[in-house]
Formats: structure tokens, sequence, C-alpha cells
């Protein structure tokens, strides 16, 4: 009956098939996660620590200027037929605003994240490829702002585009009762990606841009078309126009700030002195109709960014809370490591 | 075929067919027979002529009948993707998702691009169909090796035979094979190349029996050296193709209008192998898909776990939650709408705010729909081959001397080994070896103990040496008186010795056995060397020494023995025979008889040879064989008798249904024997024993010719054959005298006891479902310490002890006895008052009754009645059943348990055919059920509740992001990403888990089978840990979400940069989960896991490099790369992480401390040092009994044996009422 040579069915003696590798258990008991707790409660408070500080060194100064208030400056501006109207926001500093100073715009119950307005958009547009500038082929996602009344093709299509933040600012600090304008440096605000690979202007015909507009129209809320954006640096026009790049990069949250410029030159580029400063807004952008704010934000960064004191204040209390939960188990531990032995 | 416990799988219905009288019998034969061949052709009818027939009506017929190519494919070329595709639809996951893909495609709700929302269903599905495609294919390659077999078919034009392919023979085709050939089609034999008309064939390929089988040709047909196919001309009728192998019912009809009646020993199936004869002729009457083989052939099974029934349960919670989910974002989205005046991010639009809410409801289904588990399904398929493939290469489960290992038949029930809580066990062949060896005899009232035969304890005991019997020298030198002395006997000796010979002549005659020689080819016949057989006066004179009372004056009937046949038989004489029969009881009483002298040497149909001590070789003519009926319980042959010339039957069966036909003769001495026969095998039953009476009787030659003509009618009939054969058969035994009986000892199989010790520690009730009677039962469950000395036995008998007995039963427990397991009482109840109980009205009260007793041993029960306790116990107590079984007997339990277990044993391979799984020793089970079994379970359910958790926590980032994009169902993930996160980057660690994780190692689960209780009380996957996970997935995604909100808010942080280092630590707590979640990490665990993490930060790496207008809308160009620069990404991460994982590592780290399961108490012990280990065992048992004996009242003294006068009384009452 016994065969040796007949054992074709043996299975493999190796240590996969028989299920014998080598393996490391992980028993989550008190012995190990107590150690384990201490370490990272430690270092954990300690990262909060760093971080808490460093965002103390951040200066933020906010104004809200939507006037919503009847003593607010820009109150006057609220009202809907007051075309073209320029406001006077002006604030002081005590101390020194480190540079290099980032000046945003804010919006607030602003939602640029909502699913339709996200999409109303046409890439390929905004590729440079003007072959879409008439016929755009996923017609709905940039309806109904694809084709004015006149079914004109708009360029650039959409509601993003159409709904760009066209508030503009001007500073100025008060020396002895004169306003010195301070210089807003508007380049490099967007991403570079953006800038150099996702965002192209169409080339230009006969060296003008404009004639590569030809027979678009500019979006309806927009004063002025795509290739005259910016009027004092022709270079800063059509799709590569900054502020337009910011603002197509939609905000992730109903609250939320964009780039507006930078202080870097001259005389502020170790940042804003001391002293009063008047900013003047070109006020265009109505939110009130849906309970919208506005503001301008100045503030300096760091290595972790702005002011944000919720993470240094998060890492202290799960480090505390690591720390804590080791102490108690420490107790348990010590209550109960009897009665284990008895088991064990 | 002997043996009680063979029953074949049919007699539990045909038990319950109706009786009918004898003139029915008739009337329905004449029926059979009356009416014309061509016309009435009834539907029910098939013919079969020669195919070159002339008869164009039956020409016709003939050619609708299926031709032999056979197609077990599933798909053509053309058909795959259509019918695959069908098939798929059918699954109802499939259809959930190909429902959101196409919600996807209507604009006013789509929130993914169409195409991104088609990507998981065509993934899961061309997985899907990959897999089918592969199966088919493998399924079409065998089908073309079978159909280009080549096989000779008479050519008419030719006039000779011609190689043909199988796939070209068709209905009335003949065909000739030679020897060792595979039959094509099935056929009925026309011509054999034996004389005898006789072929043996092995149906290994159909049952895996190995042993040879018998066919015969069809009866009346000119038997000569050559067939001429020209000169046939008969036709066929037979019944319609059917599944039932054992079974085939027809006439054959000569040009004379002869009827000849053809049966199953007439057919030659396909697939088997024609052996020992050199070459047979059959025609072809089933082909392709009709044969008994291919109707046979049913795929593999599929049984659905209770895991999965769970597992849709929560499936079903989920999509609650989906719409529930839905519904929030829905009615949220209305009143935000309602609440806004135009905004200038507003796209104008007239919509209602409550419409744009019900839009809103199902862009929301499609932006969860990840939280239906989709990948789940195939998971779970891959997890289960994985595990099926460590089970199947188990050395511990594999057995050297059959060299097979554990065979998985059914690939989606692994985890349900795991959960049994019931196991219904067969006894002989499964707890026993089912190798018989004779172990004492009684004949004439007189107990031959046989003491050499001792037992054999000895483990490494050779294989040959079992079928070795060394003789009584009592009973030897009684038969010696035969041969060497020539003195006569006293006459009281006489009467006695002519016992002796009878019993031995009925123990070497009455059977099936095959006679074959291992030396020599079994078709070649060896030129006659052997001494003539002693002379027949010589004979004569002896026998009237015995002065037998009726002598006949003539032997002249032997005289005319065809000596060919005799010298043919003559030829294996010296040389080693070898006995195969169908139940190894019967082998091991002609090896018993053999011992003996009386020696079987060779067998046709028609005559016996036989060697009877003090003669030579004798030729009994065989005039019928009366086959084993599970109905009947016993066999018989009616033979010539060699020396007295009488008809003579034999009949051998279940000692009780002997002893009832044995009718008390009027001398006393017949009593007299038959009440010590009872005595001894009442002894034999005792000791474990497997009994079998021998009886003969004498018939008159008018009474056997009036038998003969009803006989002769039963046999030919079409329908209604086997109740006309049993009915005639029981005609025939009546009035029987009892020889003797026999004792046949079934050892043990190795390491039962343990095994069964085992699953019973592990809380597995063990009940044993056996044929055989109630005393070797429980010797037997003495044995493998399924009784312990100390238990008390409940007999059941009948129905009035059931309640006497449940009384009883209360008193014990209502001592204290709560847990069940702990309780000392083992009931013992019969088949008869089995049928009692299986009574609707008494179900309840047998059940209360056994869910007192530890075990339950069920003896002479049919196999109907064992798949019904196994269905009572199923359905009535919510249990998972087990059935293991090695014989046809055990089928129907075995299909009708939850998991069948088929043993590779003596008696073939229905069992395993039908079963879940095979094993080839029942010490396997131990390891199957105690460690695969709680691996399969704990791993599944594990990875089930973690795909849950994994999906779960996932979409409730999105979920909570609604509220912060006016429930736009906007995403602050690339909807790649999106769809990947669940299908691609989180998919195979849950698969590596389900397969690899370890929680205790096997050593520890075989030592401690109490660990087996988690996976019973279903443990690992309770509703509350499911509800659990939830919660916790809520919880985790809360965090994972809100630490980045806050981090962020109020800055300038854009939608897709939002959502980059929230699906970072999405992916990092999901992962780290699964670490916590594994109870063992291999390199396997560590490698998988990197990689997940590889290729996720991998793809929206390459994805945000590369992705200029690929993806538009949600172009990631540079997103991740300027997240991943930002040192606050990695702070929040790491924040979020470890906020998130922190309550659940807590938990464990309490639970495991302050009150830790049994399974990690064993985890711990495992890291214990060897020493250690076997204390910390020694002592994890001494508190486990300590804990058993605290809740349990000791049992006093009170006894609830029934009384054995009390049995015999309930079973005289039963008895009658049931025949």
């Amino acid at each position: 009956m016994k065969n040796e040579g007949k054992s074709a069915q043996r299975p493999d003696n190796t240590a996969f098939t028989q299920q014998r590798l080598p393996a490391w258990q992980p028993i989550l008991s008190a012995g190990i996660v107590i150690p384990g707790f201490l370490i990272i409660g430690l270092a954990f408070i300690g990262i909060g620590i760093g971080l808490f500080l460093t965002s103390q060194t951040i200066q933020v100064q906010e104004m809200d200027y939507t006037g919503v208030e009847k003593d607010s400056p820009c109150f006057r501006c609220t009202i809907p037929s007051n075309l073209n109207c320029t406001c006077e926001v002006t604030f002081s500093l005590s101390t020194l605003f480190t540079g290099p100073v980032f000046f945003y715009y804010g919006l607030s119950n602003y939602y640029q994240n909502f699913r339709r307005y996200g999409v109303s958009k046409d890439y390929n547009q905004l590729t440079g490829d003007t072959r879409y500038f008439k016929s755009r082929s996923p017609e709905e996602d940039c309806s109904p702002y694809s084709y004015d009344s006149n079914n004109n093709p708009i360029v650039p299509c959409g509601a993003i585009a159409n709904s760009i933040f066209n508030d503009t600012f001007e500073l100025y600090q008060i020396i002895n009762g004169t306003k010195k304008q301070v210089p807003l440096d508007g380049r490099g605000i967007s991403w570079w990606t953006d800038y150099n690979i996702k965002y192209r202007n169409p080339s230009p015909v006969n060296g003008s841009l404009a004639k590569a507009f030809d027979g678009t129209v500019k979006p309806i809320n927009w004063p002025r078309p795509a290739y005259e954006l910016d009027l004092t640096d022709p270079n800063n026009n059509g799709f590569l126009n900054q502020d337009f790049l910011v603002w197509m990069r939609r905000a992730a949250l109903p609250q939320f700030r964009k780039l507006y410029r930078r202080i870097t030159d001259g005389d502020y580029a170790a940042g804003l002195p001391a002293g009063n400063y008047s900013l003047t807004v070109h006020y265009n952008y109505p939110v009130l109709s849906f309970d919208g704010r506005k503001k301008v934000v100045f503030s300096n960064v760091s290595w972790m960014g702005g002011k944000n004191n919720f993470l240094g204040l998060a890492y202290l209390v799960v480090g505390s809370l690591c720390v804590v939960m080791s102490v108690v188990m420490l107790v348990v531990y010590a209550k109960f490591k009897f009665s284990d032995d008895d088991d064990a | 075929m002997l043996g009680i416990e063979n029953l074949p799988k049919l007699a539990g219905p045909f038990l319950k067919t109706e009786r009918k009288g004898p003139a029915a019998m008739i009337q329905q034969f004449e029926q059979d027979h009356g009416g014309g061949m061509a016309k009435d052709l009834a539907k029910n009818r098939r013919v079969v002529m020669p195919s070159w027939t002339e008869h164009e009506e039956i020409k016709e017929l003939q050619k609708s009948y299926s031709r032999n190519k056979v197609r077990t494919t599933k798909y053509t070329f053309l058909s795959f993707i259509p019918k695959n595709l069908f098939e798929q639809l059918h699954r109802f996951a499939n259809l959930y998702f190909i429902f959101l893909a196409a919600l996807n495609f209507v604009p006013i709700v789509n929130a993914f691009q169409p195409e991104i929302s088609i990507i998981p269903i065509v993934f899961v599905m061309s997985i899907t169909a990959v897999k089918d495609l592969w199966e088919d294919q493998r399924r079409r390659k065998s089908d073309q090796k079978v159909n280009n077999r080549l096989c000779d078919v008479y050519d008419r034009k030719q006039k000779r035979y011609v190689e043909r392919r199988w796939a070209e023979v068709c209905v009335g085709d003949l065909v000739r094979l030679c020897c060792n050939e595979i039959i094509p089609a099935d056929m009925v034999l026309l011509h054999s190349s034996d004389p005898n008309g006789v072929c043996h064939i092995e149906t290994a390929n159909l049952d895996g029996e190995t042993n040879l089988k018998q066919r015969q040709v069809v009866r009346d047909l000119p038997q000569g050296s050559e067939f001429v196919p020209e000169n046939y001309s008969s036709h066929i009728e037979c019944e319609n193709p059917n599944n039932d192998l054992r079974r085939f019912r027809g006439f054959m009809e000569h040009p004379g209008k002869v009827r000849v009646g053809l049966h199953s020993e007439n057919l030659l199936l396909r697939s088997c192998t024609v052996r020992n004869t050199e070459t047979v002729i059959g025609i072809v009457v089933y082909a392709g898909h009709e044969t008994k083989a291919m109707q046979n052939n049913s795929g593999p099974r599929y049984k659905r776990s209770k895991l999965e029934r769970r597992l849709n349960m929560d499936v079903l919670w989920c999509v609650i939650l989906l719409l529930l989910m839905c519904l929030i974002a829905a009615v949220g989205h209305g009143f935000w709408l309602s609440g806004l005046q135009n905004p200038i991010y507003m796209i104008p639009d007239d919509t209602h705010p409550a419409l744009a809410a019900f839009y809103m409801f199902w862009t929301m289904i499609i932006v969860l729909q990840v939280l239906i588990p989709i990948s789940l399904y195939v998971s779970i398929e891959i997890v289960k081959l994985g595990q099926i493939y460590f089970i199947q290469n188990d050395l511990d489960l594999y057995n050297p001397v059959l060299d097979t290992g554990v065979q998985c038949r059914a690939l989606n029930i692994t985890e349900d080994l795991g959960q049994i809580q019931f196991l219904f066990s067969d006894k002989t062949g499964t707890l026993t070896e089912n190798r018989m060896l004779f172990r004492r005899c009684t004949v004439a009232g007189t107990e031959y103990p046989h003491h050499e035969n001792g037992p054999f304890t000895s483990k490494h005991t050779p294989l040959i040496l079992w079928c070795a019997v060394v003789p009584d020298p009592q009973l030897q030198a009684k038969l010696n008186t035969l041969s060497s002395a020539m003195r006569s006997p006293p006459r009281q000796q006489a009467a006695e010795i002519s016992h002796i010979l009878d019993f031995f002549l009925a123990l070497t005659v009455c059977n099936t056995v095959v006679v074959s020689s291992p030396t020599q080819p079994r078709h070649v016949q060896m030129p006659v060397v052997r001494t003539p057989l002693r002379s027949l006066e010589e004979m004569k004179a002896m026998f009237q020494k015995l002065s037998l009372p009726r002598f006949p004056s003539s032997l002249s009937q032997n005289t005319d023995t065809p000596t060919s046949l005799t010298k043919k038989l003559f030829t294996r004489g010296r040389s080693k025979l070898l006995y195969e029969a169908e139940s190894p009881d019967e082998a091991a009483l002609v090896q018993a008889a053999k011992a003996y002298g009386c020696t079987l040497l060779g067998r046709s149909p028609e005559q016996v040879l036989v060697v009877v001590p003090g003669t030579g070789p004798l030729s009994i003519p065989l005039l019928h064989v009366l086959p084993f009926h599970s109905a009947r319980k016993r066999m018989s042959v009616v033979v010539r008798h060699p020396l007295t010339g009488e008809v003579v039957v034999y009949t051998k069966g279940a000692d009780n249904v002997i002893m009832e036909l044995a009718e008390a003769a009027e001398d006393g001495f017949s009593r007299e024997v038959m009440e010590r026969t009872q005595r001894n095998l009442d002894q034999y039953a005792r000791e474990g024993l497997r009994t079998l009476c021998v009886a003969k009787k004498v018939l008159e030659e008018q009474e056997y010719e009036a038998w003969l003509k009803r006989h002769e009618y039963a046999e030919t009939s079409i329908e209604n054959r086997e109740e006309l054969l049993l009915e005639s058969a029981e005609r025939l035994e009546t009035n029987l005298t009892l020889l003797g009986a026999t004792g046949i000892v079934d050892r043990l199989q190795e390491e039962v006891p343990e095994t069964i010790e085992a699953l019973q520690e592990a809380g597995i009730k063990v009940w044993v479902l056996t044929g055989d009677k109630q005393e070797t039962a429980i010797n037997i469950a003495f044995a493998c310490k399924l009784l312990r000395p100390t238990d008390h036995i409940l007999m059941e008998t009948c129905e009035a002890r059931l309640h006497e007995l449940q009384h009883e039963i209360r008193q014990v427990t209502k001592e204290g006895v709560s847990e069940d397991d702990s309780s000392d009482c083992v009931l013992v109840i019969d088949g008869r008052t089995l049928d009692y109980t299986l009574q609707k009205e008494l179900q309840g009260s047998f059940l209360e009754l056994t869910c007192c007793c530890r075990s339950v041993i069920c003896c002479r029960s049919t196999p109907l009645q064992k798949s019904q306790v196994v269905r009572l116990v199923r359905d009535k107590l919510k249990v998972m059943t087990l059935a293991i079984g090695d014989g046809a007997n055990d089928v129907s339990m075995i299909q009708m348990a939850d998991v069948g277990i088929g043993i590779s044993g003596q008696e073939g391979m229905q069992a395993v055919m039908s079963s879940d799984f095979a094993i080839s020793r029942f010490k396997f089970l131990r390891k199957l059920i105690l460690v695969h079994g709680h691996w399969c379970y704990t791993r599944l359910a594990n990875m089930i509740l973690y795909f849950f958790y994994k999906n779960v926590m996932y979409v409730n980032l999105l979920f909570w992001y609604q509220f912060f994009c006016g429930f736009s169902g906007s995403t602050m993930t690339n909807s790649w990403v999106l769809i990947f996160f669940n299908l691609l980057f989180t998919s195979v660690p849950p698969i590596i888990y389900g397969v690899l994780d370890k929680d205790v190692s096997g050593e520890t689960l075989l030592d401690l089978p109490d660990l087996y209780k988690s996976g019973q009380n279903s443990q690992a996957y309770l509703p509350s840990t499911f509800w659990m996970n939830i919660l916790d997935a809520f919880y985790q995604s809360l965090v994972c979400f809100f630490i980045p909100y806050f981090a962020y808010t109020g800055s300038d942080i854009g939608v897709f940069s939002f959502g980059s280092p929230i699906n970072g630590s999405a992916l990092l707590i999901i992962l780290l989960h699964q670490l916590i979640e594994s109870r063992t990490v291999t390199w396997i665990h560590t490698a998988i896991l990197l990689f997940s993490a590889l290729f996720y930060y991998a793809f929206v790496l390459l994805f945000s490099l590369t992705c200029v207008t690929c993806n538009s809308p949600t172009n990631p160009l540079g997103i991740e790369t300027k997240m991943m620069s930002d040192p606050l990404y990695y702070l929040v991460c790491g924040l979020t992480t470890v906020l998130a994982l922190l309550p659940r590592i807590l938990c464990r780290t309490f639970c495991n401390t302050i009150c830790p399961s049994d399974l990690v108490r064993a985890q711990k012990m495992e890291r214990l040092s060897a020493q250690d280990y076997s204390m910390s065992l020694r002592q994890w048992k001494e508190n486990k009994a300590a804990q058993r004996l605290s809740s349990r009242h000791v049992p006093q003294n009170l006894s609830v044996n029934a009384d054995m006068p009390h049995l015999t009384d309930c079973i005289a009452e039963a008895g009658a009422v049931l025949s």
C-alpha cells in the first residue's frame, strides 16, 4: 500500500503554504501602549508649542468693508444705484508689520464650491485653444454663460469667470496728513503651474491679443474684455491675468480669502511701518444679496502659512490627552497586572 | 452488497412508495407490454435500433436523440459577452451599480463625468468575466479532449469496425471496445469475449469506486466467438434519459416478438473503463448529454454561508444609511436654495428648491455610492479562494497512505466551518476504519470465540494482516471431520457439522464478491493445470456418513457443468486470490470462510466455484441472486446444492430481520439454537461487533417453479420493477432456518476519541447516526469517548418513554444543570422511535430532550431518517450543522447539513461527490474545524467588518463636506482618486488580511478547543460589532474632515487642495486601522500596506504632475505637489491620524488588559516560553474544568437507565405498528 514515489498530491512544506511565516503579533496591551502614548504625547506637546508660538508671531490686520452698518465708510456704496463708488477705510498699525506683507481680499458666505458653479468653465478655452471659443463641445458646462443675448459666444465662458471679483484697492500710508501710496505687487500671486502650464492665451493674431478674441464677447459682468483686464501691463491680460487666475482657483469653503497683492517693493520691502493707513476701495462687487461679507486682510506668513492658532492648540490638547491616557493606563495596568499574572 | 450501513440513496423515498398488490403489478406489467411499437412511441419511452435500421419512423426518432458530442462550456465565442453580462446582471449588487452608472448619464443629477462612474462596475465585472472565461476555457479544453477520443464503431457500408471520434458516435451505433478502454456512451451490452457473456467495468471515473462491477450480456442473445452485426436486428425500448446510475429499465424485442427485460446489469455506462474482458460490443442507447454520467454531472455546489446572510443584512443597513444621508443632503439643499436670492455664484435657474432637492437626492446617491461596498463581493470571492488554497495545502490534512489531502468542493462556505454547533457523524467508515475483520461466529447455537483473532491494538499493524483470520481450533476440528475422519460421527454431531458446512457455504456463496488475482492480468486466461475433481462418488459417500435426511440418488445435474468454466476458474486457484467486494463485510466473510477451507474460487453469473473442505473445487449452479436492498436489509442467493441437488436459498442479513424470518421450527433444537444465537448476538453487539445472521431454506421443486414464474414477470417489467422484485424476494425469504451468526469487528480510526473529545470541548454537540444496532453503537460510542463511564444513558425506544424520559431528565437538570454542554446525559434512540419523534407533535419535546443531553446516538436509522434528523435540528434549533459520512447512505444527510463532509474511504465516492469538503480520515476533522474553520471565520468576519468601516469612513468625508458646499454634491476630491480610493488603493490590504491573518496559532487552537466557541457564537461579527465599527467610522471621518477644516478655514485654500490632506490622512488612518486590527503582521502584510500607500502617493503625484486637461473640470495639475511641499500638510495628517485612531487603540488596550477575551489570553500565552506555555495550558484547562464543575451539579446515582426487558417490550410494540 505504501508507495514512496506516489505522493504527487503532497502539499509543499513551505512556511507560506503551511501558514508558518514569521509574524509580528501586535497585541495592544498596556505594556506597549503606555510608553507609546507617552512618546507620542510628548512629541505632540512639543509640536503644539512650536506651532502655537509660531502662530503668535504672525501679524494679521483684518477689516470688513462690506458696509452693512450705517456708520461704516462703505455704507453708501451698498446702495445699488451708486455706480463706480469709492470708499476709504482707514487703519493704524502700532508696530512694524513685518514683511513681506500679503494683501488678501476675503469673502464669506460665498460658495465657490457649489457644484454647478464649479464646473461652469471650459478648460479648453482657457488653454488658449481658439477652436473652443466659438463652438464648445460640452455646451452645458458653461451654460447659461456661453452665449450672450445676441448669441455671440462669451470668452471666457462660464459662471466662475463671469463672477470674477472686481473690487480694486489702493493703499496709502498717511504721513503727516499726506497720503503716500504703498506700491502693491501683483506679480506672481497665482500658482506657478496655473500661470505657466494650465492657462494659455490664444496666440496673438498680427501681434494683437485682441484680434485673437475676434467674434467673441466679454462675460456679461465684466466691464472690459479679457484682453483689456490690465490696462497698465499688457502682459497681464487675457487668461494670464493674475487676478483672473487667482479667482479661477476656486476656494474650498464658503468663507475664504484670496491673495490680492503683495507688499514687497520700495520703502515697504521690510514691512508696513507703524502709522496710519488709508485703503481706497473701488466698490463694485455685490455681496449683500446673499448676506455675504467682504474684507481685506493684511498678513505675513511663516513656514506654516498664515496665522492658525487651532492647529497648535489641537496638538497641545491631543498631546496632553495621550499623556493623560498613558497615566490612566498605568494605573489600570498596575491594578490589573496581578490578575493578569494569575492567568498567565 | 451487504451490511446495514450500505443503504442506497434511494432507500428513503422508496420506503414511502405505496406497495401494490400482485394483481395490480401484473396489470401494470401488461400495460407495459401492450400497444404497438412505432405508433405508440410514448413520450416517456425511447426506442433504439441499430443505426442501419430501415424503419423510417424510428430512424427519424433516433435522429432526435442527443449525439455523443459533449459541451460543458457555458459560452461560445459569440455568446460569451451577452451571456456573461446577462449572468452577471443577475447579481443584485451589479444591478445597483449599473443603475448608478446610468444615473450618472442623466445630466440633471450627474455628479461625475459619466465615464468615470462606470469604471467601478466595468472593473468588477471584467474581473468576474475574466475569471469566468478562464474557467470556461479549461472546460473547453477538456471537452475537446473527450470529444476527440477514438473508438471502434461498426460501419455497415464497409462491413467492418472503423475508428471514429467520440463526438461522432450516435444512438444506435454498435461500438466495440477492448480491455482498459473507456466507454464512450451508455450502451447495452450485446456481446462479450467472455464465454459467459460477462464483462467487468470499473466505475472509478463515475463514482470513484475502484472495485470491479460485473455487467452481463442481454439474455437470450446468441453467444459465440463472433458477433455478426448484420444478424442483429432487435430493437430496444427503454426509459428516457435520467440520472439514476443504478437504474435502467427496458426490454429488447427480437424480430420474433420475443421480449427480454433489460436492467442496469446490461448497461455499460459512459466514462467507465472496461476491465478483465478482452472485447465487448454494445449498442449505444444514450449518447452525449443524455448519458447517465453527464446527467449526474452537476456543477460545483453553491451554498450561502451564515456569515454571508448576515453580511447581506448589513449591506441592507448600509443602503438605509445611504438613503438617510442622501435625504439629509437633499433636504439641506432644498433649504439652502430657498434661502438664497440669486447670488452671483448661483447659476440662474428656475428650478423650484423642492425639485432641486429631489435631483440632489439622486446626485448624492451617486456621490456616496461607495458606501455600498462594491468590491466587497469580489473581494470575498478572492479571499475564499485564498483560504481554500491554504486548507488544501495543509500538510496536517494530508494522508500519505492514500496520497490525498483535503478536497474543497464547495468554494464559498469555508467560514461556516468555524461556526459549527452540531456535528452529525456516521459511524461505519467515518469513526471506524470500515476495514472489517471477522472476529467470531456462532453456528448452530455454539459460540466459537476465535481467541487468536485477538484485538489489534497496535497502531502499526500492516494492512495486509487485516484480512487474516486465525481459525478457531474447535470449529476447525469439527469441520475437519468432514474431510479426514472416515468414521461416521454421531448423529447429533452430524447434523451440527452439516449446519457448519451450510454456514460456510452460505458465507462463500451468498455475496457479490468478484474474485481476481493480482499476479496476472485480469483478462488473460491461463492454460489448464489443475487436479481434477475428487470423484463424486467419494463425496456422496461422505455425505451419507453424515446421514443427511434427504439425499438424492442422482447427481446428474452436476455432471453437465461446463468443464471449460471449471478449468478457467481453477487457473486462478493457486495464485493469491483477491476479493473485491462492494461492501467490506462481504469480503471479510469470504476471507473467513477461506480460512476454514471454504474458498471462493470464482464466480460467473450462472455458477460459483468453491472449494469445500474435503472436496476439490465444486461448481455450484447459481439460480438467482436477490441483491441487497436497504428495505429488506438482507440478500439471498438461490443455488442448486452441489451435493444434494436441492434448490437452496441462502440468506444473509441484519440479525433482527433474519431472526424474525427464521421461524422457530417445531423441534426444540431449532428453538434452542435461536435462543442461544440471540444471546450470542447480544453479546457480540455489546462488544461492538457488527452482526450478521445467516440462514437457509430448502425449496421444493414445485415451490421453486411457482416462485420462478412470478419472479420472471418482475424481471422483465419496465415500470415498478424495483417494487416487483422486492416483493418477489420477500416471497422467497420466508420460513428460513437459522444457521448461525457472525461478528465482525470494525476498528476505530486512529485519534477518533481525541478528536471527538476536542470537538465536544469546543462546544460542538456530536451526534452519531448509524444504521447499526443499539448495542454496537453504544459500544463504539464508549470506545470513541463519546460516552463516558459516568454518563447516564437514556434509552428511548417508544413514545411513552419520551415523556417519561423528559420527566426524568428534568429531575436531573433541575438540580443545577443549566449549561447544556455540561450535562451528563446521553440519549440513545433507535430508528423506530425516531420515526415517532420526527412526527410534528413530538418534535418539540424530542428536541427539548436532546438539548439536555450531551450527545445523542441514533441507531438503526435509515438514510432518510438521518437527513430528517439533521433537518429537524438545523431548522428548529437554528444552529449550524455539519454532517460527516463516507457511504451512499450518508448522502442525503450530507446534503441536508449546512456543511457536508465526505470521507473518501472504503465505500466509494458517493459521499465525497455530494460533500462540500472531503477528507480521508476522521481525525482531520479536528484541524479542519478547530483551526481552519476558526481562522476562516474570523478572517472573513474581520475583513467584512473592515470593509464596511473603510467605506463608511471614506464616504462620510464627502458627506461632511456637503455641509460646506450648500449640499450641492460637490466633492473636494478628484473623481478619479475618489473612485480608485476604494477600488485600488485600499482594496488589496483587506484581501491579504482576509487570507493571512491569524489570531491564534494552529497549535494553540488545537490545544485549547475552547477557543472555537468564539466562532460558534459569531463573536467576531455580532450586530453590535458592526454598529461599533460604523460608529468608529463616523468618528474617524469626523476627525479626518474637521481637523483639516479648522486648520484651513478662512485661508485661501482651493477645493482640491483642501481634499489633498484629507485624502492623505484618510489613507493613513485606514491602513493603520488595519494594522491595529491585524493579529499577525508578516512581511507580506508589510509589503502590501507599504505598496498601497506608495501606490496612492505615486498615483496622485503623477496625476498632479501630468494632468493638464485630462480630467476637466478637476484637473489636478500641481495640487498635490504644492500641498505636499507644505509642512502644514504633514502636521494636519499626523494630528488627524493619531486623534482618529486614539479611541480604538484605547478601547483595545483597556479590553485586552482589564477583561481579555479567551482569544487574547491565548495570544498572550503564545508569547510565553515553551515551559511556561505548557504550564499555563494546564492551568487554563483546570480553570475551565473548575468553571464547569461550579456551574453544574454533580450527578448522583440517579439512574435513568432503561432496563432491557422494558426495551424489548417497546420494540415489539413499535414493530407491530410499523410493519
